[in-house]
């Protein structure tokens, strides 16, 4: 059985569209060292999407290329989760403008990689050999991503009474889009029956532990679920996404065929 | 990248004093030293006029650095490709780093990074004034990268033989990744000549309009240059502003043919005499409005670096709030 492609996208657009929110704070973090730290999120990111963009395009053949699936494919194509679009604000329409709320950042990047981390370890054993290399590497990165996250977490929610409020409207605003994780897309279907990817709802139990007890350490609650749940990676989006992508994507839109 | 030559005044060096009539044993050592092309280190005796020469210089250098990063963090959502993506924000990266090398130098000499952006954002403190342009096209990254870094880099490598010995060293890092930049930058030039003919026309834009900025950043003519020669005393600068942008001149033109691209001069011709390219007048007093605060992005740079620090004070009341709950409860615990 070949590699599902569509897995492979799900996994790519993942991190292109959250390496693209990590790096908005370029130039605009909190304390410079964090500027440098979120860069160096958005560059591990941006470099694990273009091994998999990479490998995508060459399962595809023809004359797809990383840039191609990075740049030419709309909103309703894009596989990541809708988590990992969302602007660095509370919950507002595609059209509202707001400040970037650090809390907002933090608590993502640490949900997503608190999942990613499980998931990457487990990918090491997948079926596809280039998959399960990229999964080696994207493993000590995330690691760090969610090092870096968890302790800034634990900072925010064990800080000022200002933080701890910040971290818990971020938390309360993000957690209910995880729930995305925990259903089964065709393309994961897929990619699981090939061997190619693990059953991420086996990684559940592991997510929850990490989750609560970092909360547990921030002095943070974690709110029930209810709500909608989102359906980001079969392509149904919310609205944040396709601002994302018209602005990541006009240059290269605007002179297609130009090599950079 | 950074800087223009550091010697533009600002309010943070504005009693530059005469320390004392007679010279004492220390001040003896420290001028034999300087004069022996010797390092001073932090620890050192030295006169109070180069401790604030210092200060002044390597922060403007750092805040050089960090508004730096906003110009080109201005492409990095929309750059072409992925790999350009990566280019870019890697280099961005590079000189936020640069920025806090610079500041723990400038530490060193008895200053706080607070102190030092105190001064920043409340204007008195100058940065390059190459940044208060803006980036108006995505060939603007390539050219800051193979001009803006270029002339960072003629300012800088003599730096690195300055007498002082943290800014020295910092320097010498600093320069290695200045030079990376710059290859990186001129190389995604030579792809977009190589490209359509409105990439071309687009590094012909972006060009046009850094040129004459690029060569104002080596600072005013030797003859207006208000601390070059007690800066050349002290071995804080080694090659005069004049010296610095010829260079600067002789090694880009060729460059420039090689990529394909008009430098917007008339007058600029070899002269075989001089051994040297003749150019045409700079306009020094765009220059200078453009230092004094009126330039087409002053307020937009200073604004934005303003925002970032007051958004983020809650982030940094938490760190410490955190840190300083962590230490009583260790304390606690010892107890
Ligand atoms: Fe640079
Ligand atoms: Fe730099
Ligand atoms: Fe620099």
């Amino acid at each position: 059985m070949s590699t599902p492609i569509d897995y492979l996208l799900h996994l790519a657009d993942n991190a292109v569209v959250l390496g693209q929110r990590n790096a908005e704070w370029c130039g605009h973090g909190p304390i410079l060292e964090e500027d440098m730290a979120l860069a160096n999120v958005s560059l591990d990111l941006i470099g694990q999407a273009r091994l998999l963009y990479q490998r995508a395009a060459e399962l595809m053949g023809g004359d797809a290329t990383e840039d191609k699936l990075a740049y030419f494919r709309g909103p309703h194509e894009f596989r990541n989760y809708t988590l990992l679009e969302l602007p660095h604000h509370g919950a507002l329409v595609g059209y509202a403008a707001a400040d970037r709320d650090y809390a907002t950042t933090i608590v993502r990047n640490f949900l997503y990689s608190a999942l990613m981390v499980h998931v990457w370890d487990g990918l090491q054993q997948s079926a596809d050999p280039s998959l399960a290399a990229i999964a080696a590497k994207s493993l000590k990165e995330t690691s760090y991503h969610l090092h870096h996250s968890r302790d800034w977490l634990v900072r925010m929610g064990d800080g000022t009474e200002e933080s701890h409020a910040r971290a818990q409207a971020a938390v309360n605003h993000l957690m209910p889009y995880t729930e995305e994780f925990w259903t089964t897309s065709p393309a994961e279907g897929a990619a699981v029956a090939a061997k190619v990817a693990i059953d991420v709802w086996a990684l559940r139990p592991a997510w929850d532990a990490l989750v609560n007890d970092a909360l547990a350490e921030a002095t943070l609650t974690r709110p029930n679920f209810h709500g909608y749940v989102t359906e980001g990676k079969v392509g149904l989006h919310s609205e944040h996404l396709s601002y994302l992508l018209g602005e990541m994507q006009g240059l290269a839109r605007a002179h297609p065929g130009a090599t950079w | 990248m950074y800087t223009q030559a550091m010697d533009i005044p600002d309010e943070s060096g504005k009693k530059l004093a005469a320390v004392s009539n007679a010279p004492s044993d220390q001040e003896a050592a420290f001028e034999a030293r300087i004069d022996a092309d010797g390092r001073i280190e932090p620890q050192d005796w030295m006169p109070e006029a180069y401790r604030k020469t210092l200060v002044r210089q390597i922060s403007q250098h750092a805040h050089s650095e960090i508004v730096g990063m906003l110009p080109e963090g201005n492409w990095i959502s929309r750059a072409p490709s992925l790999k350009r993506k990566a280019i870019l924000i890697a280099k961005v990266q590079d000189e936020g780093g640069h920025g806090l090398y610079l500041y723990s130098a400038a530490e060193t000499l008895g200053t706080s990074r607070d102190q030092m952006l105190e001064g920043l954002h409340s204007g008195k403190a100058k940065y390059s004034s190459i940044f208060n342009y803006p980036t108006l096209n995505w060939a603007d990254v390539g050219v800051i990268g193979w001009l803006v870094d270029g002339a960072a880099i003629m300012n800088q490598v003599p730096l690195c033989r300055c007498s002082y010995g943290p800014y020295a060293r910092a320097m010498v890092r600093v320069c290695k990744e200045e030079s990376f930049h710059q290859r990186q930058g001129y190389e995604a030039l030579l792809v977009m000549m190589k490209g359509t003919e409105e990439q071309r026309a687009m590094v012909q834009d972006a060009v046009n309009r850094y040129w004459w900025k690029c060569l104002a950043m080596f600072g005013p003519p030797d003859a207006d240059s208000p601390h070059s020669a007690q800066g050349m005393r002290w071995g804080i600068k080694r090659i005069s502003n004049d010296d610095l942008r010829q260079k600067f001149i002789d090694a880009t033109v060729p460059q420039a043919k090689v990529l394909g691209v008009t430098l917007p001069d008339p007058e600029l011709k070899w002269n075989e005499a001089r051994g040297h390219y003749d150019y045409g007048q700079i306009d020094w007093a765009e220059f200078w409005n453009t230092v004094e605060g009126n330039g087409p992005c002053n307020k937009e740079r200073l604004a934005t670096r303003v925002k970032a620090h007051n958004d983020g004070q809650w982030v940094r009341d938490a760190a410490q709030a955190y840190a300083r709950k962590q230490k009583e409860r260790a304390l606690k615990e010892a107890a």
